[in-house]
């Protein structure tokens, strides 16, 4: 009796496991048509998957699309921006968690607090206030790395401070009383000591950050805008299907194209991944 | 052990400095603007118009509608969400060989941007579901739910539950696991029935991750907006107190389009605020609730 019930509920987490994953596989075999037989048969399983490689062939060399300079694009946002973030912030709550006053106190307040505003609110005034920077002192902030990577610093720091200053607080204050005795100055101090110290928190600011970064699609279109030389796969898949509105082999060949790199980072990092994310919910 | 002030503030610098340009100063902006006839061009003056926007927008019919779409979207999303999400807890924690394959194939959702997800599933919904529908004479889904300004609002909360509904998992697998296996085990022995235990023990030991679980469904509903746009754009049209409207247009999108498709930078920047003040009741709420859960604690 009891071993029935294991196996159906074994074959029920199985049904509802393959219906999680049936969209991808929907999405997969779709890729592998030309724009007239998606149409006719969505759930069959493609003629000949030749048609798989002309279709990736063509997204490949598409210029709305331009896979390989926007996955570039998207590599150097994320990754500078997160290097950005990290360091900013674990710098930041290393200063505000050993210099008890008012001002940290503030300032930490301030940070959490601004957690609750959404996006919408400062996306619209962010643009015209990095023109009015643009135009008083001629540093580019709109359409270029530097002003997208300063924005994701600015949105990314106030979560990651939050994060660092909770671990920060349970590192023993002797720990540090020690290396300054063997005279370490404050930077080796930090970098020797605190920052391996901070690696497993580390791990969540990065995974939450990056996540989101990758993923982003308003900010970027807000700064980057359209028919930049700078555009991010999530910007790249939507131009594309504004500009190819029926063909859908094509628009899910680039949707394809877009998931692939995050789904093997996820494969490789998996442990972490979850880890991560889950700490960041919980703390 | 006396630290210099100077590198104190040198520590604390570039957090704040870029946080101050991209957060702070846009936000500040953002709320003075609200209450002009800003409109975004570059070297017009703004003038001051007082409470205007804020009369536009609440006399905005869209608005309106948006504003009790996002509400059932939420309501129908947390429900939908957080039972997926305990129920796929509960069998992922079994003791199974496959276990960690569940876990991975019922994540995977999350590590994808709204917008990939939202065209992939607007083919699943016009094409692939009204295939089905012809192929077994199914009425409900001869037509894609998308072009039904009744149901469309589903569509969006099966994208965006299923989207969501493994990471929501995740946070009950850690308070699953968290319970000790001694306790359990104890109970049974003692002749506790599967229900007993659920509720006297299960229950209590979740109930933490099923707060954090309420609160994040509830602002990441409030706050959709990549699926919203990807899926269908807010469609099909319909009326709303006469007024011609967008089905399943979510607060963020018809801030968006107030913005970009009519041009009002003004009203959109208004209907901004009063969708940050309403997410600020919302943590303040979760904020009350918490606290007084750890003082009965």
């Amino acid at each position: 009796m009891k071993r029935l019930k294991n196996i159906s509920v074994e074959a029920f987490t199985i049904v509802l496991f393959l219906l999680f994953l049936v969209p991808f596989v929907i999405l997969v075999i779709n890729t592998g048509k030309d724009s007239n037989s998606i149409i006719d048969s969505a759930l069959a399983l493609p003629e000949n998957w030749g048609q798989f490689i002309t279709n990736i062939q063509l997204i490949l060399t598409d210029p709305t699309v331009a896979y390989i300079t926007s996955f570039v694009s998207s590599v150097i946002i994320t990754v500078v921006s997160l290097v950005v973030i990290v360091l900013a912030s674990s710098l930041c709550a290393w200063g505000l968690v050993r210099n008890k006053n008012k001002l940290s106190s503030i300032i930490f307040l301030v940070f959490v607090a601004s957690m609750v505003i959404p996006f919408q609110v400062v996306m619209f005034p962010l643009v015209s206030w990095y023109k009015m920077i643009t135009d008083a002192t001629g540093i580019e902030l709109l359409r270029s790395y530097l002003g997208i990577i300063l924005a994701y610093g600015g949105f990314g720091v106030a979560l990651s401070v939050f994060l660092y200053h909770g671990f920060i607080k349970s590192i023993p204050l002797e720990l540090e009383e020690a290396a300054m005795m063997e005279g370490c100055n404050q930077f080796q101090l930090f970098f020797k000591i605190i920052f391996p110290i901070l690696r497993p928190i580390t791990v969540t600011v990065v995974i939450l950050n990056g996540i989101w970064i990758w993923n982003d699609f308003l900010l970027p279109v807000q700064i980057l805008g359209k028919g930049n030389a700078i555009q991010t796969l999530p910007i790249a898949v939507v131009n594309f299907v504004g500009s190819f509105v029926t063909q859908w082999n094509l628009v899910l060949t680039a949707a394809l194209l877009a998931i692939i790199p995050i789904v093997i980072v996820y494969l490789f990092l998996q442990k972490h991944i979850i880890k991560g994310m889950v700490d960041g919910a919980v703390k | 052990m006396k630290r210099s002030k100077k590198s104190y503030l040198l520590l604390i610098l570039p957090a704040v400095a870029m946080f101050s340009l991209v957060m702070i100063i846009p936000f500040v902006l953002g709320v003075y603007y609200s209450f002009t006839d800003w409109t975004a061009t570059v070297g017009k003056a703004v003038s001051f118009i007082g409470l205007e926007n804020y009369f536009t927008a609440f006399a905005d019919a869209t608005f309106i509608h948006s504003f009790l779409v996002t509400m059932q979207y939420a309501i129908v999303s947390i429900v939908v969400t957080n039972a997926l999400a305990i129920l796929m807890a509960m069998l992922v924690t079994r003791k199974t060989k496959l276990a960690n394959l569940y876990r991975s194939g019922f994540f995977i959702p999350n590590l994808i941007g709204g917008i990939v997800l939202g065209y992939l599933w607007q083919f699943i919904f016009n094409n692939v579901l009204v295939i089905i529908g012809n192929t077994l004479g199914l009425e409900f889904l001869q037509q894609s739910l998308l072009a039904n300004p009744t149901v469309s609002i589903y569509a969006l909360v099966i994208v965006g539950s299923w989207q969501y509904a493994g990471y929501i998992m995740m946070i009950y697998v850690a308070a699953l696991q968290n319970i000790p296996s001694e306790v359990l085990e104890a109970s049974s022995l003692d002749g506790a029935t599967g229900f007993q235990r659920l509720r006297h023990i299960i229950f209590p030991m979740v109930a933490p991750a099923f707060t954090i679980s309420l609160f994040l469904t509830l602002v990441t509903a409030f706050k959709q907006f990549d699926i919203n746009f990807a899926l269908n754009m807010g469609g099909p049209g319909t009326t709303f107190a006469g007024v011609p409207v967008m089905a399943s247009e979510l607060l963020a999108l018809n801030i968006y389009q107030t913005a970009f498709s009519f041009n009002q930078m003004g009203v959109a920047q208004a209907k901004s605020i009063i969708f940050f003040v309403v997410l600020v009741v919302i943590a303040i709420i979760q904020v009350v609730l918490t606290k007084r859960r750890e003082i009965e604690a």
